[in-house]
């Protein structure tokens, strides 16, 4: 088949894209590009340059040729410099390009971009200064742009002040086609703050720190929020699949598989530039685009067969914690990271780290140890090539230095879990035998907070790990293994969940990870830690046979056993559960309650949820048709000091007692209610019955009929039956065999 | 509460009605059987053989001397309990989805299928009470329903009017002597089906099972909605228990999805509910198919649930069934047994005086 338009492939176009940068195509463009426009496309307008004398006029050209030339091709004699009457130069100059191409990349990459520190060059296109500049077009006298002024506007963070005073968490369900925002009222009906049919097309999704509701619309996503629900941001992002927002909300990322198409009409928001792209990394503030990227090609699996489809991974674009950078992996080659808010490419390049497989920024800003400067860090692998051994990295960031490296040998897989504060890094091996017939996993654990950097190897696991968590803002991290491989297995196999803590030691410091304690022929296969720590629910999800859960309790006051006692932890079993077809689990904000749900999105079985209290006491339970989605508000961190804290944990009897007795007359109070209405049903159920009977009674003397109707029918049938009238009593003697034994007698 | 497991069927059950004094249950089902039973012990007493199709309904009358029968071969047949005789059948152009019995045994009022370019039609037939006597041909009555078929029907207190349920949701109220329609209250979910209608003691009130997951007590004089009761799953019959306020819903998925699910999905229990204050009470487990019929013992003492599955289970109530009871209840209770000691109190000394 020739290739024609009609059939040509989207992966086989040419994508304009940060690689640009590195590969040199122009000879080929201007060899092949067809010259559509002749005319002053090719040519900018360069503002911003210093005033030189015609001396030194050379060295002037010859220095912004390096910058030029960055991203086109231009020559020395392609530069209009043009000169006043005083000798000195006019501050602007005229460039041409070989291609409008390149014009136009010239304007996009290099407006703004200083030349040093007093001047910085602004590049615009010859043809916008003659569309837009043209005489008539700019009034002479300034007019002083209108300041609108200032209207107040609701507050957004008005969810953290509960009305009843009782400090509630909110949760969003979307259910049907209705979302609905609702208070935690624990075991009873949750109070309804918000009730919207179709408020989403697909799903729905708070911001990190819960300020905005995410609804998703084929025409794009919106964000939702304050106490009247409003809508506060528009971002048309068309036939939009997936969102995420950087930790500060700050940022949006939103990604669609379509690639957008700008209508001839144009896009109110978006420009020509972004057609063709996939990724659109959005501004939340102004709601303007930022930047967008087209989608990369995923690179098909090198080592061994293809397994199954080419899974998209999110989030493509991971942030930094401190939303100044969000970064790319270009799988194979390198990691693109680019400076916010202008979303340059930091050191206009991406660094290269040859087979980078993946990365992971750390979760939180981390002081090391003797640095004094501020970095932020993030940690990435590479597979053995060749001779080279496997390679786990951490690298700081802005400076690019490699802070620490691990050598591995025989990988097939890495996978890499920062602690939630970045205190640790765990790093799962998974290692093959020679043969690679038999598999085995090792945890290397960097303590990225202590000088240098010590990494810690934990190998006595035999099975392969599916499953790994570290506990919020703690040091200790709960694994799950399988003996099997996991494949297409009818019954998903055993598992064993096993539990690791450092060691007691003298003093802050902590001591080496140990295993603590391993459960045995298990199906668990999910973890999930109380954001506060301390607390772990290990979950069996998405299984037909088994949907149980545990909550366990790591700090617990009581006696240890004795082979755990240097051992900083005290493991007890607080609770079971059982929720059958659960899909879901998720604590709420506070570690207070625990949701889980059974979605109509896996399954149609049973759907609804399950809400327990943080020691596993079921607190309510509710199926809902087509329940869809749970998801708890997130609340932004806590504005106390250490100290204020540390405050209230110290007086914490003293605030529990308050709760408990404001909770009892609650209670009381809503029970002296329910009682209330109940009495009132029953007092108007016989009124009524009362009424009604009279009423029939009335209309039955009436008629002239008996009063009961079958009494009398009875009675007649009684007295044609046996008229004597004498009641008879039948006796029926019933034998039953209780035992049979059989005896030979001889 | 250990049901007994009446395996007399061999396909699904249609209706069970207990007798007036609850000693009998009368159940048919699709193998064209009608079969009646001890209810205390389960024993099988007879069955009634004739019908050609699948027998849809069935009813018992006051004085437990006749039943009528309602079948997919376009017959009603009127039996005779004692010897299981044949005494009478009419012969109509379509199936009969539902007779009853009014309450002094001298009308049935019968529902016929719209089918074959027949509307259906709600049909009154006059009874000769005494079983030796010839039965009229006569139709005393037909009401044709022309907008939404009707699917169950009954009497109400003084056989003053005829209440039916239709296919669309709505419940009809007839003057039972002329047929006119007197009110039509769309009064469960536009186009789910209702698909049972029994009645209170006394006939003043009833409760209706719809496929919209709930089922409702109305009232028989101006079908005012008193209760609504909702379960997760469509219904396809619902009972009032006597003696303790409560009521039962039975139901389960269609009978055509069963197989593509697990028995824990399927939700094929009976549901018990308070009357009164529309609370679920508690569930009984049992059957491996949906719940076709449930029937509560007149006297109090028991219920009985047919399913798709082709089986009956009696149960019997334990003592912990009667002495439940809410707080605001006993205090009632307690309030009215005062009463009754005062007044018998106060009539004591009368009558020691005399």
């Amino acid at each position: 088949m020739a290739p024609s338009f009609d059939h040509l492939r989207e992966e086989d176009l040419d994508e304009e894209d940060i690689d640009m940068d590195e590969v040199d195509i122009s000879d080929l463009r201007e060899k092949y590009e067809v010259q559509l426009e002749q005319g002053y496309d090719t040519f900018v307008v360069i503002d911003g340059l210093p005033a030189v004398s015609e001396e030194q006029k050379p060295k002037l050209i010859k220095f912004l040729l390096k910058k030029l030339n960055t991203v086109g091709k231009t020559r020395e004699d392609m530069i209009y410099m043009p000169m006043g009457d005083d000798g000195m130069s006019l501050r602007f100059a005229f460039v041409e390009y070989s291609s409008p191409a390149e014009a136009s990349a010239a304007v996009r990459q290099l407006d703004y971009v200083p030349l040093d520190k007093k001047h910085t060059l602004r590049v615009n296109k010859l043809t916008d200064i003659d569309r837009y500049g043209r005489e008539g077009r700019i009034s002479e006298e300034f007019v002083p742009p209108k300041i609108e002024p200032f209207q107040e506007k609701e507050h957004l963070r008005w969810f953290m002040a509960d009305p009843a005073d009782r400090g509630r968490d909110q949760f969003v369900m979307y259910r049907g086609d209705t979302v609905g925002v609702f208070w935690n009222n624990e075991k009873d009906q949750p109070e309804n703050i918000v009730d919207r049919q179709h408020w989403t097309e697909t799903f729905v999704q708070w911001s990190p720190l819960g300020t905005y509701l995410t609804s998703v619309h084929a025409q794009g996503v919106q964000l939702w929020g304050g106490a009247s629900w409003s809508r506060l941001r528009r971002f048309p992002h068309p036939f939009v699949n997936l969102v995420a927002f950087s930790p500060g909300e700050k940022y949006l990322v939103t990604w669609s598989n379509r690639p957008i198409q700008i209508p001839d009409s144009g896009h109110p928001v978006l420009t020509l530039d972004d057609d063709g792209k996939n990724y659109i990394i959005w501004d939340i503030e102004t709601a303007r685009p930022l930047r967008s990227f087209a989608q990369q090609d995923i690179h098909p699996e090198e080592h061994g067969p293809k397994k199954g489809p080419p899974k998209f991974p999110w989030p493509v674009f991971k942030w930094s914690a401190d939303d100044k950078y969000v970064a790319r992996l270009n799988q194979g080659t390198s990691i693109s990271i680019y400076e916010l808010p202008k979303m340059n490419l930091l050191d206009k390049q991406a660094v290269k780290i040859e087979g980078v497989m993946d990365f992971e920024w750390a979760p939180a800003t981390v002081q090391r140890e003797g640095v004094k400067t501020y970095e932020q860090l993030f940690c990435f692998w590479t597979p053995e090539i060749g001779n080279n051994p496997a390679r786990v990295g951490l690298m700081s960031i802005p400076s690019k230095q490699i802070v620490r490296t691990l050598n591995l040998f025989s990988v097939s897989d890495v996978k890499m879990h920062w602690q939630s504060e970045g205190t640790y890094l765990c790093v799962k091996v998974d290692r093959h035998s020679k043969s690679k017939k038999s598999q085995a996993t090792t945890l290397e654990i960097f303590r990225v907070k202590e000088k240098g950097v010590p990494v810690e190897v934990v190998d006595t696991i035999k099975d392969t790990v599916i499953n790994f968590a570290w506990e919020p803002k703690g040091d200790r991290f709960v694994i799950i293994t399988t003996p099997e491989p996991v494949g297409a297995t009818a019954v998903p196999p055993k598992t064993s969940v096993s539990f690791f803590c450092p060691e007691l030691k003298k003093g802050n410091q902590v001591g080496s990870f140990k295993h603590l304690r391993t459960l045995e022929k298990k199906n668990h296969n999910a973890i999930y830690w109380s954001p506060k720590g301390r607390f772990v629910v290990i979950a069996t999800v998405h299984n037909t046979q088994s949907s149980d859960l545990e909550f366990w309790d790591l700090d617990f006051d009581g006696e240890k056993p004795e082979n755990e006692k240097d051992l900083a932890a005290c493991l007890q079993l607080m609770g079971t559960g059982d929720h059958y077809g659960i899909t879901d689990v998720e604590w709420d904000p506070s570690g207070r309650y625990v949701a889980t749900w059974a979605s109509a999105w896996k399954h149609t079985m049973e759907n609804g949820y399950h809400l327990y209290d943080f020691k596993g006491e079921l607190l309510r339970e509710e199926h809902i048709e087509k329940f869809k989605q749970w998801q708890w508000r997130p609340r932004p961190p806590t504005l106390l000091t250490k100290e204020e804290q540390k405050q209230i944990r110290k007086n914490l009897r003293e605030y529990s007692r308050i709760f408990e007795q404001e909770d009892a007359e609650r209670i009381s109070s809503a029970d002296v209610a329910v009682v209330e209405a109940r009495r009132r049903l029953l007092n108007e159920w016989y009124a009524w019955r009362e009424a009604i009977e009279k009423e029939v009674a009335e209309e039955r003397a009436a008629l002239g009929l008996p009063a009961d109707p079958a009494a009398e029918l009875l009675k007649r049938k009684i007295a044609e039956v046996a008229p004597d009238a004498q009641e008879q009593v039948i006796e029926e003697i019933m034998e039953e065999v209780l035992e049979e034994t059989e005896e030979i007698v001889n | 509460m250990r049901p007994i497991l009446l395996k007399g069927h061999e396909r699904a059950l249609t209706q069970i009605r207990y007798n007036r004094e609850g000693d009998l249950i009368f159940s048919v089902s699709k193998d064209q059987q009608i079969c009646v039973w001890f209810s205390h012990n389960g024993e099988r007493l007879g069955t009634y053989r004739g019908h050609q199709g699948a027998i849809w309904t069935v009813d018992v009358d006051p004085t437990t001397t006749m039943i009528a029968s309602g079948s997919a071969d376009n017959t009603i047949r009127l039996w005779d309990v004692k010897t299981g005789r044949l005494l009478k059948t009419w012969d109509f152009p379509t199936a009969i989805k539902r007779v009853e019995f009014n309450e002094d045994g001298t009308k049935l009022v019968a529902v016929t299928e719209k089918r074959m370019g027949h509307l259906g039609t709600i049909v009154v037939l006059n009874i000769n009470p005494d079983v030796n006597a010839e039965q009229s041909d006569e139709k005393a009555l037909v009401i044709v329903c022309e907008e939404s078929k009707a699917t169950v029907a009954g009497w109400s207190y003084l056989s003053k009017y005829i209440i039916a349920g239709h296919e669309d949701g709505s419940i009809s109220q007839y003057d039972a002597k002329t047929g006119d329609l007197l009110l039509n209250i769309p009064i469960h979910e536009l186009n789910n089906p209702i698909t049972d209608l029994q009645w209170s003691a006394d006939r003043t009130y009833f409760i209706t099972a719809s496929k919209d997951k709930t089922a409702k007590l109305i009232t028989a004089k101006d079908l005012e909605v008193l209760k609504t009761y909702t379960a997760d799953t469509p219904l396809n019959s619902a009972t009032i228990t006597a003696k303790k306020d409560f009521v039962i819903l039975g139901g389960g998925q269609a009978a055509m999805e069963v197989t593509t699910t697990a028995v824990r999905q399927g939700k094929f229990e009976a549901r018990f509910y308070h009357k009164i204050f529309e609370d679920e009470i508690g569930r009984v487990r049992g059957h491996f198919g949906p719940l076709n019929t449930v029937a509560a013992d007149p006297t109090g003492k028991g219920y009985a649930s047919g399913g798709e599955d082709g089986y009956v289970r009696v149960h019997h109530f334990d003592k912990g069934y009667f002495d439940f009871m809410y707080e605001v209840e006993r205090e009632r209770a307690n309030k009215l047994a005062q009463q009754a000691a005062q007044a018998q109190a106060a009539a004591a000394p009368a009558t020691a005086k005399a």
